[in-house]
């Protein structure tokens, strides 16, 4: 008899428990391709957060979140429409963290998560583009969209004294974004763009590149390129002819390895990449630091938002479905509520069960806007003594 | 004044960098004109032969490093070269036995070796990218500058500051020494003469005697050579990906067929005009056109007959017209 009734609460155990299902999200970035030296680092940040979720068992019933990497390449769309197909069919992910380039998460949103019903949230596609893509709201972004760079980056030059600058970016759908809106926003305030031109990623030489800038001339030499290609290129031909000495670094190129290529060389020039100040950040890079990977690397707090606020909406939702929660996204990301650092999703979850409100800070002060995406504040940075240092925040 | 800062900013931008591009060019193009003029195929895999010596030599280039060599001021890969020439010897000639020598003996097609060429050039693609990875390395540890842009401008109170690498002047230097060797080798040893021999009359060469594996084992030892300085110079000079080495294949070839395939002064002439025009012609002139003329006349906008982003399009130019009007290049290489 007391067997019986050890097995029978055995198995009313494992009922319970299989009522909580497992939730599987997938991350799509571009673990090759140019932006290679970021991906890493923007994977761990979205598994921590499912990690910490999953060990809360606070998400639906003790749901667990199981994180799926696919290789969205960057560069490549149809290679990422394959990606992201493989993760929506083959491993039915509720929702994606990605991706991670404007072109390729036009073409996997449009090919395959509009079709299916998926939520994507990307990290770091940043065209402004995307702000007016048709999405059935399945669509959001943790980082700004570039038409913000771009104000932001001609504030920083007019600050700065610098007048007139050269344009170089990479040939895709995030220069030539990113490249357009800085020449709007700079030649409305009074700046004078000198030459706005493409290179391309890839090639062996880019003297020519350089002599078409230096031929043109200029203060400064923006740099709207990956740190990984062609943007190191130009970099490397500006400062051997002497065209240029001094830069601007928009996102792409804000990294560890532009400081270990050309720490000492680039004394005095500066960037700007999207991230905010403030306890939500130092609480992120502390949590990376201990598990043990770099948490101020680009778009890596971005990622871990992106993730935490699909699994908040899921929670808010009471449902994986991504019909379901897609509504509840701006929800979870906005005031009023309770403001949610790194680190607290499991008070989050406990706040949501009891039917309160949460208003999701993270690691970089998601505050979504208009179609969906983060309204942005950036970090201003510069080069002194081969460093790579942070002025502000703005 | 003026006109000085105009000559400067020239050699700055054009004519430097288009010489140490060119020289590159030219010793690719050596290779690839060699193998051609002696075992009658294009070699699709030469880009890849370069990058697999270039690998080889860094991989060496780091063991001296730790060992605590140098050769400062001049970069240690240098040092490393012979190794990576070895290697890579071995390689082309390992490569030739399994399956170069297949085809030859059945006599088959060009085309045939060509195609097998391809299959080989992805095979050592996949080699490089095994032995040292898909990423860019920099592995010039000489000093860098002859002539620095702004210690220049200061020194002379020009307006425009002239760079000259350390890496291009060693580029030009060992491209002349290379090509005089070569010559000298064609031209004055019995193995050379042996090959020249081969190269225009294979069945005559084979009745007087010549050694025809031996010919091939030969060309191979030094197409490899060619190879390995090339990739090696060209690393040194910008940096070592082994993506942009296959991306040169281009180039080579436009450079090669441009001289005239088979005849190796044509490889360096190619070599040199491919590398001039792809920089001349999309090289902006406006700023050396504002130090020439009277201030008002200088245009607003860029005086540049192609934007940068058709570079690749003008070795195919090239190409096309001199083999509209001078099929054999400009050197009289062969036709078939």
């Amino acid at each position: 008899m007391k067997k019986i009734l050890m097995a029978s609460a055995a198995i009313a155990l494992v009922a319970g428990a299989a009522g909580a299902e497992e939730i599987k999200l997938g991350i799509s970035v571009g673990f090759t391709g140019p932006l290679e030296s970021l991906a890493p680092q923007m994977a761990q940040g979205a598994e921590m957060a499912m990690a910490e979720v999953t060990a809360s068992g606070l998400l639906l019933g003790g749901s667990t979140v199981v994180p799926v990497r696919g290789d969205s390449t960057c560069i490549d769309a149809a290679a990422a429409t394959a990606t992201v197909e493989r993760l929506v069919t083959a491993e039915r992910v509720r929702g994606i963290v990605g991706g991670m380039c404007s072109g390729e998460t036009t073409a996997s949103l449009q090919n395959v998560a509009m079709p299916n019903g998926i939520v994507m949230i990307s990290p770091s596609a940043t065209s402004p583009a995307l702000s007016t893509l048709e999405d059935n709201g399945l669509f959001f972004r943790t980082s700004p969209s570039d038409a913000r760079q771009g104000v932001v980056m001609t504030d920083i030059l007019l600050e700065r004294g610098i007048k007139t600058a050269a344009v170089t970016y990479t040939n895709n759908d995030y220069g030539k974004g990113l490249a357009d809106s800085f020449q709007a926003a700079y030649e409305a305030a009074g700046g004078k763009v000198t030459i706005n031109t493409a290179h391309d990623d890839g090639k062996a030489d880019y003297s020519a590149e350089v002599a078409a800038l230096a031929a043109a001339g200029g203060d400064v030499l923006v740099v709207a390129g990956y740190i990984d290609q062609g943007g190191a290129g130009i970099i490397r031909g500006s400062l051997d002819s002497g065209a240029f000495d001094l830069f601007n670094f928009p996102d792409g190129m804000v990294s560890q390895a532009l400081e270990d290529k050309f720490g000492p060389e680039i004394t005095g020039s500066f960037g700007q990449n999207p991230a905010a100040a403030g306890a939500g950040r130092d609480a992120y890079v502390a949590m990376a630091t201990a598990a043990g990977f770099d948490g101020t690397s680009a778009f890596s707090p971005e990622s871990y938002d992106a993730a935490a606020l699909i699994m908040l909406a899921m929670a808010a939702a009471g449902s994986s479905d991504p019909a379901v929660y897609k509504g509840k996204v701006m929800d979870v990301a906005n005031a009023p509520g309770e403001q949610i650092l790194p680190g607290e999703l499991a008070k989050a979850l406990q706040i949501i069960a009891a039917g309160g409100d949460v208003d999701y800070v993270g690691a970089t002060a998601v505050e979504l806007i208009g179609p969906g995406e983060s309204s942005g504040s950036y970090r201003e940075i510069e080069f002194q003594g081969g460093k790579m240092t942070v002025v502000k925040y703005r | 004044m003026d006109f000085l800062n105009a000559i400067v900013a020239l050699l700055n931008f054009v004519i430097i960098p288009a010489s140490a591009y060119g020289a590159q060019l030219a010793l690719g193009a050596l290779g690839v004109t060699l193998i051609y003029g002696i075992l009658r195929f294009s070699n699709f895999a030469h880009g890849d032969t370069m990058a697999f010596g270039t690998a080889i030599t860094i991989l060496v280039t780091w063991g001296l490093q730790a060992l605590g060599v140098s050769i400062s001021p001049l970069p240690t890969a240098l040092l490393a070269l012979p190794f990576g020439i070895l290697a890579t010897a071995a390689l082309v000639l390992g490569t030739d036995r399994a399956v170069y020598r297949f085809y030859r003996k059945k006599k088959s097609d060009p085309i045939i070796l060509v195609m097998a060429s391809v299959g080989v050039m992805f095979m050592m693609n996949g080699i490089t990218r095994f032995v040292i990875g898909v990423r860019d390395i920099q592995f010039d540890d000489g000093v860098r500058f002859v002539i620095n842009a702004r210690e220049f401008r200061a020194a002379t109170g020009l307006a425009e500051g002239l760079a000259l690498r350390s890496t291009q002047v060693i580029t030009l230097v060992t491209a002349v020494l290379v090509v005089w060797a070569l010559f000298w080798f064609l031209g004055r040893t019995r193995t050379g003469k042996s090959m020249r021999a081969f190269s225009d009359n294979e069945d005559l060469a084979l009745l007087s005697g010549i050694n025809p594996e031996r010919v091939v084992a030969v060309t191979w030892i030094i197409a490899a050579a060619l190879a390995t300085i090339a990739g090696t110079l060209f690393g040194l000079d910008k940096s070592f990906k082994a993506f942009n080495y296959f991306q040169l294949l281009l180039p080579i070839f436009a450079a090669a067929i441009v001289g005239g395939l088979g005849n190796p002064l044509g490889a360096i002439a190619g070599g040199f005009v491919i590398a001039f025009s792809e920089v001349a012609v999309t090289f902006d002139f406006r700023k050396v056109v504002a130090y020439l003329v009277p201030g008002d006349w200088t245009p607003d906008g860029p005086i540049q007959l192609l934007s940068t982003e058709y570079k690749f399009a003008v070795s195919f130019t090239i190409l096309i017209i001199v083999l509209l009007f001078r099929p054999t290049g400009i050197f009289r290489g062969k036709s078939t």
